[in-house]
């Protein structure tokens, strides 16, 4: 008799643990590495927002751009016979493409934004001029590359398969790691604290604070505009290269996609509240969490965790998966109806 | 009249490229593109009314382009009488729920205080709303998308003439924008842009994605015509001596009898393709000289004057004593009603809906290039716009292949570079987009035909 009780309990315990590796498994890893590069464009949007003070509407193809050429260096260094073992050769490519970038967005910035900077055009201005640009991005990159889905993955690509994972622990569920998802999670914690750290330790860091806060002052006080901008585009380009050479390394790449991811972008970063990189960033994650938690079908979830009597027979799934995109969305009009500012207001960048 | 030379001018060599567009390439092109830049000039009047007349920006157009091609739909096709049987009575309910819904939450933020326990009503309201929502329409649904999925799986539509969806697409979209204005019309320039640019995804993605409704992916096809079709028109004798008549010349040339019939027999063929998308380009143009007319009186009424008035400086006009809010949301009812017109209209003469086809690109960017370069405020220049704009979207490709060809002619036929700039072609027409906006908003900010104001 005593024996049996311990059994039932044990089962339970199994049931719980099964229950939350499946959670991880579906809802967690996924959505961290989802999360983690929507929150490196949200934070360069968010940047930009607040030191160039206009809604950047080539988001999504600047980092298609970077992609782009990180992929083109990728498949150089892949000829040459280069690789980096089991890491993905990529991210000895990524180097070269964030040059590229960064040139591409200086020129950009000298042939086009600086003049409508100059004259101080109103804000719908530079984000229509925006939109012009990210016509010609689009061109470009499709041009070079075309627009067709391209995988340029290389390496090892599970660190844990879920097979391994079953037979480690002996539960039912199994959970996957993909090695995308890893190296997605390490470099943009590297890149985050390193643009946290630029941004509130160093002069210039601190400058571009001050001119976002108030730009005349700032003037005043003998910040160079030129170099805050100049600055700006860099970490653009840098940020928007790095994430969606994650983005693609863990999915694909397809400029069609990387141009819609344009919008749960700006959904983070109006969600973090606009102008401010620090909720921009947490945005990415609350986008991207809720995306996959309202979407996922919670059946097999509750069949661990409740009674047999009382399982459920549908798929437990508050949205369809057709609905992704609109709910981040939909969270978006939410928060900006009751707070226009976003979550994280804080102080301004 | 002097002073309309330039609109005069521009709309005389619009006219003029499409023409050639007719003796170079065909006239079935020629008149398709004409049909598509007499639609576009619609949906640019729709942007310009908001953008041009109260610097209202929207991202959305396609979304209430999409809307329009659903009335289209819901208006043309015929009922789907055991898709109702089997689920239009809990359809009906889920409907009524929804309403039901609506008005208490409503009641609730009327009649009570800002509390946390109202707002805990609200969130109790809504959610035990979704859950029998979901209970009703669950079964529904799947009951009606299992009724003849291969031909039908929805509910069908009125069966009435296509051509009342114009007017039913018109008030979906101005219905759809009554709620976003509601919601969004108080936040700032740019965040309305980004916030209606995703309110639109959210509607494409319903359409989508709700297949009881519009079949969603699987897409609707054979909408009836307001126009007569091909294979009817071949069988007519009026239509075969009229064109007949029309080429007297090439016919006389021809003796033999047998080969005259068959020449005869090609040119009904053509010409009866030439002759349906007249129809449709005859009726496009009813439609946008109405609109013009319309909106030409209303820009200069004393409507008109308040609507720059409140563009140009909101607060001023608030202080004379203008409701701005209100007039901000009527305008933006009013332009999104436009361009819903023009997303019946498209689907009109498609004679399919295809949900997914609707991007962001084609539908929002582009209308907006059109605003921009026709001439902001101006409705002659929005119209310019679309017409322009649409012209070189079309004839980019074969523009693109003779620069392509100009610039390699040094090159191997068969050279890798020069072959892959071939392939990249349909591409190219981003490109002239993109420049052609820059160096309008460069160097001629105002648009093509800048906006007129007219002193009395």
């Amino acid at each position: 008799m005593i024996l049996k009780l311990e059994d039932h309990f044990w089962v339970d315990n199994m049931d719980i643990i099964n229950a939350i590796v499946l959670l991880l498994n579906y809802i967690f890893v996924p959505a961290l590495s989802y999360g983690s590069q929507l929150a490196l464009g949200a934070i360069f949007v968010s940047l930009i927002y607040g030191i160039l003070r206009f809604a950047y509407f080539t988001a999504g193809d600047l980092m298609s751009f970077g992609t782009m050429f990180t992929i083109l260096f990728t498949w150089y260094f892949q000829s040459l016979g280069i690789s980096l073992g089991i890491l993905p050769t990529a991210l000895i490519a990524i180097p070269f493409g964030i040059v590229i970038t960064i040139f591409y967005v200086l020129v950009k910035d000298k042939l086009v934004f600086s003049y409508y900077r100059f004259k101080k055009s109103p804000p719908v201005m530079l984000a229509m001029v925006s939109i012009g640009t990210m016509f010609v991005t689009q061109a470009i990159v499709r041009i070079v590359i075309g627009p067709f889905d391209r995988r340029f993955f290389d390496g090892e690509k599970f660190i844990l398969k879920a097979n391994e994972f079953k037979e480690m622990t002996g539960l039912n569920e199994g959970l996957t790691i993909k090695s995308t998802q890893v190296i997605t999670l390490l470099v943009t914690i590297v890149v985050v604290s390193v643009l946290f750290w630029f941004l509130n330790k160093t002069k210039t860091g601190k400058s571009m604070r001050a001119y976002s806060d108030n730009e005349d002052l700032a003037l005043l006080s003998g910040i160079d505009p030129k170099k805050v901008v100049m600055i700006t585009w860099v970490i653009a380009a840098i940020l928007a290269t790095i994430g969606g050479t994650l983005y693609g390394l863990d999915k694909s790449f397809k400029p069609f996609t990387y141009f819609n991811n344009m919008l749960p972008i700006f959904a983070a970063a109006i969600v973090g509240g606009i102008g401010n990189p620090f909720g921009a960033f947490l945005g990415g994650y609350v986008i991207a969490f809720s995306e996959i938690l309202i979407t996922y079908a919670y059946k097999k979830f509750f069949i661990y965790l409740l009674p047999e009597s009382i399982e459920p027979d549908s798929l437990l799934q508050l949205l369809s998966t057709d609905y992704k995109f609109a709910v981040s969305f939909s969270i978006l009009v939410v928060v900006l109806l009751f707070r226009p500012s976003g979550i994280f207001k804080g102080k301004v960048l | 009249m002097r002073q309309n030379l330039d609109v005069i001018i521009a709309y005389i060599i619009m006219l003029g490229l499409i023409t050639l567009v007719g003796i170079f390439q065909s006239w079935s092109i020629a008149l398709s593109i004409l049909c598509f830049c007499l639609i576009s000039a619609v949906m640019t009047m729709g942007a310009n009314i908001q953008w041009g007349y109260a610097g209202l920006i929207n991202f959305g157009i396609m979304g209430y382009t999409a809307l329009g091609g659903l009335a289209a739909v819901l208006v043309s096709v015929p009922p789907v009488k055991e898709a109702w049987q089997v689920g239009g009575l809990n359809m009906i309910l889920s409907v009524l729920l929804i309403a039901f819904m609506v008005f208490s939450v409503r009641f609730i933020i009327k009649n009570y205080k800002k509390t946390k326990k109202r707002n805990y009503g609200i969130a109790l309201v809504i959610i035990i709303g979704l859950i029998l929502l979901r209970l009703i329409s669950g079964p529904a649904i799947e009951s009606i998308e299992a009724v003849n999925p291969a031909t039908t799986g929805f509910l069908g539509g009125m069966g009435l003439p296509i051509m009342f969806s114009w007017i039913v697409g018109a008030f979906f979209a101005g219905g759809l924008a009554y709620i976003i204005g509601k919601i969004a019309l108080g936040l700032r320039a740019d965040y309305l842009a980004i916030a209606t640019l995703l309110i639109s995804e959210i509607v494409i993605a319903v359409i989508k994605h709700e297949d009881w409704l519009s079949r969603g992916v699987k897409n609707v096809i054979g909408l009836k015509r307001p126009v007569p079709y091909e294979i009817d028109l071949q069988a007519k004798e009026w239509f075969i001596n009229l064109v007949a008549k029309f080429n007297q010349g090439t016919l006389s040339l021809v003796t033999d009898t047998l080969e005259k019939e068959q020449l005869l027999k090609q040119l009904v063929i053509e010409g009866s393709t030439v002759f349906v998308k007249l129809c449709f380009a005859g009726l496009f143009t009813i439609v946008v000289i109405i609109l013009l007319i319309i909106t030409q009186k209303a820009l200069y009424s004393p409507w008109g004057r308040m609507m720059r008035a409140i563009r140009d400086n909101e607060e001023a006009a608030n202080a004379m004593g203008k409701n701005v809010v209100k007039q901000h949301l009527l305008i933006f009812v009013l332009g999104s009603a436009i361009v819903g017109i023009a997303g019946a209209m498209m689907v009109t003469y498609d004679g399919l809906f295809t949900p997914g086809s609707y991007r962001p690109m084609r539908y929002t960017f582009l209308i907006w290039v059109m605003v921009i370069v026709g001439g902001s405020g101006n409705n002659f220049g929005a119209v310019l716009g679309g017409f322009a704009v649409w012209f070189l979207w079309i004839e980019a490709a074969p523009i693109a292949l003779f620069l392509i060809n100009f610039f390699t002619s040094g090159l191997d036929e068969a050279n890798a570079l020069r072959l892959h700039l071939i392939d990249s072609i349909p591409y190219f027409r981003f490109l002239m987009m993109g420049i052609g906006l820059l160096l309008i908003m460069r160097y001629r900010p105002k648009g093509i035909l800048p906006e007129k104001i007219r002193h009395v």
